[in-house]
């Protein structure tokens, strides 16, 4: 069988699916190792924009620098905010890595804010240790990395989405298949080897504010590469541990603790009192967050208005200029300003994501998933709070192993037959003359997943929640697009259906309550350690269903002292 | 399965006076992640064409001739 004129087949030793902030370093890392190596950066956007830090970043909300932590310390923070289930030699390859990227981004003309003897100018934020570097002028740092990628001739494909894996018959990853965005052209990459650098799953819930696309994610990262890993096979890990925010209510961006907290900023409830001992982002923090809204206190506030003239204006320069920068533009509409007005907070959507809890496709210190070949990075693999700085490091050792196994590789057979049934699949909705708009699938699952699977999670909900999302199975057949355009969020709403059903399978696979608010099971409200100190991986089995199993926890590199163990679980400000 | 086309209030304002778009000018839509910002055939001008705004501001920071305005799309304000 041979592929017919229409599907364009392009040969590459290292493909990187996703430009937002792992992949870029991921191409660069993989042809710093091997100039003679074709390296090719696929991307559903433009690279120039794309991914989470398209507008910048405000900050590093972990770097590991010398004198101030040492990478033990940083694990132990990151294993006890992450309640134990975590593995543990993977974060110690992001804290080795730390420091040498900030060096390596330093270099490459990122600007960290250092204080007057030139040091880098260090903020306590998390509950322990101090991991929390400004960026105040971080907004310029896509283009950076696209300055690289061209010095470095990584070929980029900006508007294809990468929509299914492929695999030789031993089993190893040999490439995608991706859909055009502006012609919906069908294009087949076969490569030596892949790293998925999609993004968070930031689209199965839905916001507050109704708006599809108001996420706080960025809405492209609608977790195309957790489904393309689980219909590829791989494991994913964590599901059940969301990804839950505090945001500034309605514009659903962060508020942001980790900018203002360090200038006296806080979250406070309806009477201006703060009620969490600690900003950093846990489930147990969002959990009191959520305690306190529904508690007869809230709403709850970042509240700013005590401050200084002086630091407000810090704080509105960084917070107006970086990563969302429409955040003042938000304010103005409602005449809210810092210096007289508390900002009301609210919690975000459900979602799946590493750079911030720790859900997502499984992969270890290497970078490798439980595919041979195929390679994950940033929000989209598992390493637990990563964000930005994680998502660099894991890119380039994805990079530095991706081009490793490229180089041991023949150029793996195509299963053709497979991929013209996946072309089929993948048209269908753009031969029909009439059916289910995306949007309107999409809405219906997203708010599935509000009524029944967000927290507190409750088995009969669940299992309602899970049956309904089954039963528009049948809907798929009917997806309707107009143009290439609509065919993109057909494509996209079955990723967010696969993802719905994921959080609802893993959720109710845990029956114990951990990570706070993020997987608080009212059934089983008890942390069990006897039974749940594990990972649970979730995977398509052999009759093609999505099933659960549990993994051990690798031995730790990095032992806890027992009073430590407990530290994130008293955010609570205890009465005086 | 019959359809109906809804209107919807968009919170990206292209300056028809100001955009470039006419003499080849592609920024603001190479731009926008999530690929909502098109040539509209009747002007030659960009617009914004699908209401998917995450108002993430490339579009309006990249024009170089300040044509595009990011608004809180309605449902947010």
């Amino acid at each position: 069988m041979t592929l017919p004129d229409d599907i364009t087949v392009t040969d590459i030793d290292v493909l990187v699916i996703g430009g937002g902030t792992a992949g870029p370093m991921a191409a660069i890392t993989a042809k710093e190792q091997n100039p003679n190596a074709s390296v090719m950066l696929l991307e559903k956007a433009n690279v120039k924009r794309s991914g989470a830090i398209s507008m910048g970043m405000d900050g590093l909300n972990n770097a590991v620098v010398p004198g101030h932590s040492e990478p033990e310390d940083y694990v132990k923070e990151i294993t006890i905010a992450n309640d134990g289930i975590v593995l543990q030699k993977g974060v110690m390859a992001y804290a080795q890595g730390s420091f040498d990227m900030i060096q390596k981004l330093d270099q490459w003309g990122v600007y960290f804010q250092k204080d007057e003897t030139g040091e880098y100018d260090m903020k306590k934020v998390h509950h322990l240790g101090t991991y929390v570097l400004p960026m105040p002028e971080g907004h310029n740092i896509k283009k950076i990395l696209y300055r690289r990628l061209r010095r470095h001739r990584v070929t980029i494909e900006n508007r294809y989405q990468a929509i299914r894996l492929l695999k030789d018959k031993d089993g190893s990853v040999s490439g995608c298949i991706a859909l055009g965005t502006r012609d919906a052209d069908i294009i087949v990459i076969r490569a030596k080897a892949v790293v998925m650098c999609t993004g968070a799953a930031g689209r199965i819930g839905l916001p507050a504010s109704g708006y599809l696309f108001g996420t706080y994610e960025n809405p492209s990262n609608c977790g195309d590469g957790h489904s393309m890993a689980y219909h590829a096979g791989a494991e994913l890990t964590g599901l059940e541990c969301y990804q839950i925010n505090p945001l500034l209510k309605d514009y659903n961006g962060p508020a942001c603790a980790y900018v203002t907290g360090p200038l006296g900023g806080y979250t406070a409830n309806s009477q201006g009192d703060r009620f969490i001992e600690c900003d950093y982002w846990s489930g147990q923090m969002m959990m009191e967050f959520y305690n306190e809204l529904q508690g007869g206190k809230g709403p709850v506030f970042l509240k700013l208005d005590h401050l200084a003239e002086e630091t407000i204006q810090e704080i509105e320069h960084v917070l107006h200029t970086n990563e969302r920068p429409s955040r003042g533009r938000f304010h103005d509409g409602r005449g809210t300003d810092y210096r007289t007005s508390m900002v009301e907070m609210h919690i975000s959507e459900i979602g799946f994501c590493a750079g911030h809890s720790a859900s997502g496709v499984w992969v270890n210190e290497k970078g490798e998933t439980t595919i041979p070949g195929l390679y994950g990075a940033g929000d989209m693999a598992s390493i637990p709070h990563s964000y930005m700085l994680g998502a660099f490091v894991y890119g380039q050792i994805c990079g530095e192993n991706a081009t490793q196994y490229a180089l041991e590789r023949e150029i793996p057979e195509l299963d053709e037959a497979f991929i013209l049934a996946e072309r089929d699949r993948i048209l269908a909705p753009l031969k029909r003359a009439d059916g289910i708009p995306p949007s309107q699938f999409e809405y219906k699952v997203r708010r599935l997943v509000n009524d029944y699977l967000q927290p507190p999670k409750v088995t009969k909900k669940m299992d309602i929640g899970l049956a309904r999302l089954k039963a528009m199975v049948d809907d798929i057949q009917h997806l309707y697009a107009r143009d290439a355009h609509e065919l993109l969020r057909a494509n996209e709403a079955q990723h967010v259906f696969d993802c719905a059903q994921m959080a609802a399978v893993a959720s109710m696979y845990r029956t114990e309550s951990r990570w706070g608010l993020y997987h608080n099971y009212v059934d089983y409200p008890l942390t069990d350690n006897e039974k749940w100190f594990c990972h649970v991986q979730l995977f398509k089995d052999e009759h093609d269903e999505m099933s659960c199993k549990t993994k051990p926890i690798d031995p730790y590199v990095v032992e806890l002292d027992e009073h430590e163990k407990n530290a994130y679980q008293q955010m609570r400000v205890q009465a005086v | 399965m019959p359809i109906a086309s809804q209107i919807s209030m968009v919170p990206v304002v292209v300056d028809d006076e100001k955009c470039i778009a006419d003499k080849g000018c592609r920024t603001c839509i190479d731009v926008c992640p999530l690929d909502v910002l098109w040539i509209n055939e009747d002007t030659g001008k960009a617009h914004m064409k699908y209401d998917e705004c995450w108002y993430c501001m490339p579009c309006e920071a990249d024009c170089p001739t300040d044509a595009v305005t990011v608004n809180i799309p309605y449902l947010l304000r």
